[in-house]
């Protein structure tokens, strides 16, 4: 670990504690709900761009993921409680955790058999697998079935959902820079050409879609403890849709573009309330004309600091 | 390999755990700091209300019938004059049937648009998550037509004018034994709703307790629109009723699908078979069906007709049970806001606890320690397209 | 029990036709374009509404049943073909060449546009769909039934698909077809007009769809903006486990996903039945990748 992750790491908890203190005190508290919010849309961004931007497949069932982490943290937390620390800070990060891993744990299940298929029947199997997902937890009468699980403690507010944001951040992009994320990036580029420079393609593509998995759980867990609130409901198929978006909007491959597709797909809903029901066909129209402007998304596979950095040479 | 050793692994999630120690003591969140609720009094010439619903969205049928009904009522309210010389001024959102669309608007009605008081939702589960919020800043909120009972343990700030699952379930059970006496009964849940689920349930605790039989207990999910395989099981176990306690969009299809196989029992249901689309959609299959009500819409009392011959003028359309129910919580609140001492969210609350005998479009509305509504409910008979007969009254 | 068995394959085959027939648009404009059309969905879904304000507008007209559904069913496929290729010119043609991801996103996009505009202009509560041919049983006595519009669905459907299998085998239109659908390329620099053979192939499926609508709002004549959500995603399902790809895959897969459906309802449990729709769905992709009737191309430098 370099010095300079070192100081990121501790610098940024230092910001963050900080901006935490003065939003609670002054800030109007739907603008916060809108941040947090923005915040775990940014780490679900993130993950599924490992598995649809970096390794190139496509899963269609990030939510699936995103309610195995909710249910199985909140159930920690709330019916389980199996000792009164889970209702502390702690105990709940513990439980958020825990719900990631569980995440992880599907996404193996999940990925293992799939991932050795090619191309679309991943999005299939991930669609079916949210699909089915839901569909337990509709049945599960302990977390309340269709009514939905109320009372899970409020914990996660912007210091952990955004110190989570920043943890995924330094995680993914050292992932990346590494020997294995080069792996998964070729994968992307040339499945073919991968395995015959001896990398083992179906391996490195379940390794991607686990770390995605956790990391949707751990976005999962946030979002309960955050609304204290869950149900069947919450992670239908739309959510799928609206993480691939996040994704392709911010730029497939790029991970502070995925940062940026959490902002805009969280925030821009918000912003045409003003147009009632009609923003909800604003938004597909968003989608439809951005495809065939600019497919690769605003910042396609660069990051963002690359952009400058390119303009500052020429 | 060597970057994503376990060592690295452990190393940053040891650190990661240091400074969550070292700077959580710094972010001590103070409990009980949130009463955003003081600067929420109506000033100047208006009265902010509130609404939450899904208008788009699955369930949007249900979400636009309340709101219609809260239109009308606000409305009326303002052309008499308004509260104290006051206008009503109405912010609506959508959720899109969407718990956490629900949480996120409703925290905007409070500290953004600063209401005072908020009506809503239909489904129980977003009135749950909602009203969480509402109580946090101590802002009044009635449910039109959330029937589960956990809607009002949320805090003493939730309140509903609809009778809750419990009684609602029983009601069909008794009507079942005592009236209809009949004692094996099927019943046709719809899982993906929280207020059909409760209802069967209570439905099925109500009947065996009375001596009453269930044959079987199956469930479908609202969207579905081939019900047959469920009701060819139905039929084998030959019952004498067949319990429904589903919404109207549902229920026709499921009629007519059982007609069509040759299923005879009797069909009961709750409120949600309050439309005028039921006869639409099912025909003739579900003439000679039974539902507990809120109200009829045939009653000749001047509250009821008049409220029917309005929304009929305004919309083309008899008014649903749901878009009763909105007129109701809208005029609860409106009663509650006259009586209040000062125009503030906790004097509203403290009037809308002490309502007592209420001429509700629904029924006598009284809130209840619990703040439920305490009603009778009825018992429609379907005896033709879009006529329900009134049959009995059944007290809680 | 013989009875509720046959029963149950009646009410799964009559349901599983529908499945197929909406299958067979996914699977059309797979096997040419590899890629999930998620609209697809949503023009049967406004096949429904154009049939139903066809019914409304026509019924003063037209007294004969037989022509008025005629109508109706012709005038509905015809609306469905135009929206299908308006958006094959507007949001699919223009990213041929872009990466496969970009076409679906797009599709989802438009899927999403169809779905919250049509609740916007058809409002929120669901309407009646017109009863243009009057249901009488046909088995009356026997402990089972069969209805004339569940007959029929089952008949039209099995018709549809001949005709469609005749085409892709035995038209030229059909070999231009297989060979744009074998690579796109080589199609093109062998002459064929593959733009032209991509909007056929649109215009098949959307017609299709158009056609199913009509025989959906018969059996089930209730019709909302969302409506094409599930069946979309079952037909879907019913695709892949035919062999996406393949008309005679999506048709088996069809009728087989609605009898799995009835029969696990009847014999196992109602609550799970979508959950086995899927399940169903990731156990063949896990034994036979490319489905029951696909062919498994294993792809090479």
């Amino acid at each position: 670990m370099k010095l300079v992750q070192w100081v990121t790491i501790i610098v940024s908890v230092g910001i963050l504690t900080g901006i935490n203190y003065l939003l609670e005190e002054n800030i109007n508290p739907y603008v916060i709900r809108v941040v947090v919010n923005c915040g775990i849309g940014m780490i679900l961004a993130m993950s599924l761009n490992l598995v649809n931007g970096c390794a190139g497949q496509f899963s269609l069932g990030h939510a699936g993921f995103m309610g195995v982490g909710a249910y199985t943290s909140a159930a920690i937390t709330t019916v389980l409680a199996l000792s009164p620390f889970f209702k502390t800070d702690m105990g709940v990060g513990c439980a958020i955790v825990i719900g990631g891993l569980a995440a992880a744990l599907a996404g193996y299940l999940v990925g293992l058999p799939s991932l050795r298929l090619k191309g679309d029947y991943l999005a299939i199997v991930t669609l079916g697998f949210g699909e089915i997902i839901r569909i337990i937890f509709l049945n599960i009468e302990e977390v309340g079935g269709a009514r939905g699980l109320p009372g899970i403690p409020p914990k996660a507010n912007f210091f952990w959902v955004y110190l989570w944001v920043v943890i995924t951040f330094v995680a993914l992009l050292r992932l990346l820079r590494s020997s294995y994320g080069r792996a998964i990036l070729s994968v992307r580029e040339n499945e073919i050409a991968a395995e015959s420079m001896g990398i083992n393609v179906a391996r490195y593509k379940v390794v991607a879609f686990v770390i995605s998995s956790f990391f949707a759980g751990i976005a999962g867990g946030l979002f309960a403890h955050f609304q204290s609130f869950i149900d069947p409901n919450s992670f239908v198929f739309n959510k799928s849709v609206e993480a691939v978006i996040m994704v392709v909007i911010g730029g497939m491959g790029s991970l502070s573009g995925a940062i940026l597709g959490g902002i805009i797909v969280t925030v821009l809903p918000e912003l045409l309330r003003i147009f009632e029901q009609y923003r909800m066909v604003i938004f597909p129209l968003i989608l439809i004309v951005l495809m065939l402007v600019r497919p690769m998304g605003l910042l396609g596979h660069k990051e963002i600091w690359e952009l400058f950095r390119k303009k500052a040479s020429s | 390999m060597t970057t994503l050793s376990v060592k690295t692994v452990f190393r940053l999630g040891l650190m990661v755990g240091i400074f969550i120690t070292l700077f959580n003591t710094g972010c001590v969140k103070k409990e009980g700091a949130t009463s955003g609720a003081s600067s929420n009094i109506a000033s100047g010439n208006e009265i902010l209300v509130g609404e939450y619903g899904s208008m788009t969205g699955s369930e949007s049928t249900f979400g636009v019938s309340t709101h219609k009904g809260i239109l009308m009522a606000l409305d009326e309210v303002n052309k008499a004059g308004g509260v104290n010389g006051k206008k009503l001024v109405l912010k609506s959102y959508d959720d899109q049937g969407q718990a956490a669309e629900a949480v996120t608007i409703i925290t905007k009605l409070i500290s953004q648009d600063k209401v005072s008081l908020i009506l809503g939702e239909v489904a129980s589960s977003r009135s749950i998550a909602a009203g969480a919020i509402a109580q946090q800043y101590k802002i009044p909120m009635v449910s039109p037509s959330s029937t589960n009972p956990k809607v009002t343990q949320v805090g003493d700030y939730i309140f509903r004018v609809c009778f809750i699952d419990p009684f609602q379930g029983s009601v069909m059970a008794r009507f079942a034994i005592n009236n209809l006496k009949l004692k094996r009964a099927a019943v046709f849940r719809d899982i993906k709703a929280d207020y059909s689920v409760g209802l069967a349930n209570f439905f099925v605790e109500e009947y065996k307790k009375m001596g009453g039989e269930i044959v079987a207990d199956v469930s479908y999910a609202s969207g579905d629109m081939d019900f047959k395989s469920q009701l060819t099981s139905i039929k084998g176990k030959n019952p004498d009723v067949l319990f429904i306690p589903g919404y109207y969009t549902e229920v026709g299809l499921v009629a007519r699908q059982a007609r069509e196989l040759g299923l005879k029992a009797v069909l009961l249901g709750g409120d949600g078979w309050d439309s005028e689309k039921l006869t639409e959609i099912g025909g003739d299959a579900v003439v000679g069906g039974y539902f507990s009500n809120h109200y009829s819409h045939e009653d000749q009392s001047p509250v009821v007709q008049n409220f029917v011959a309005q929304f009929k003028s305004r919309y083309g359309e008899i008014p649903s049970g749901l878009a009763a129910q909105g007129y109701d919580a809208a005029m609860v609140a409106v009663g509650a806001m006259k009586r209040a001492s000062e125009l503030s969210p906790k004097a509203f609350r403290e009037a809308i606890a002490q309502t007592k005998n209420f001429q509700g479009v629904t029924g006598m509305i009284t809130i209840n320690e619990e703040r439920n509504a305490v009603k009778p409910a009825v018992v429609l008979k379907v005896v033709g397209r879009q006529k329900f007969s009134y049959i009995t009254t059944i007290n809680p | 029990m013989l009875q509720a068995f046959l029963q149950n394959i009646i009410n799964g085959m009559a349901q599983g036709s529908v499945y197929a027939l909406v299958a067979l648009g996914y699977t059309m404009v797979y096997g040419v374009l590899q890629f999930i059309n998620f609209a697809h969905s949503d023009i049967f879904m406004l096949g429904a509404f154009g049939g139903f304000f066809l019914a409304k507008w026509l019924s003063p007209f037209i007294s004969n049943p037989l022509i008025l559904l005629m109508a109706v069913v012709i005038g509905s496929m015809a609306f469905c073909v135009a929206v299908g290729l308006t958006i094959e010119r507007i949001a699919y043609r223009p990213l041929r060449t872009a990466p496969r991801l970009n076409v679906l996103i797009t599709a989802i996009g438009v899927s999403l546009f169809l779905e919250n505009f049509g609740q916007i202009i058809f409002g929120a509560d669901p309407q009646v769909f017109p009863s243009l041919i009057s249901t009488h049983s046909l088995l009356e006595g026997e402990g089972l039934v069969l209805n004339n519009i569940q007959l029929t669905v089952v008949v039209v459907s099995v018709l549809l698909m001949l005709i469609l299998h005749w085409i892709v085998r035995h038209t030229k239109l059909g070999i231009a077809m297989r060979a744009v659908s074998f690579d796109i390329e080589v199609a093109n620099l062998m002459g064929i007009p593959t733009d032209t053979i991509i909007l056929f192939t649109f215009t098949i499926g959307s017609s299709l769809a158009g056609a199913a609508s009509i025989l959906y709002g018969l059996s089930y004549p209730k019709i909302e903006p969302l409506l094409g959500m599930m069946i979309g995603l079952k037909a879907f399902v019913a695709a892949v486990f035919g062999g996406i790809g393949s008309i005679m895959g999506a048709a088996v897969g069809g009728i087989v996903l609605g009898l799995a459906e009835s029969f696990t309802v009847y014999y196992v449990s109602s609550t799970f039945r979508d959950a086995i729709a899927f399940g169903i769905l990731i156990l063949i992709l896990l034994f036979r990748p490319a489905g029951l009737f696909g062919t498994f191309r294993r792809e090479k430098v």
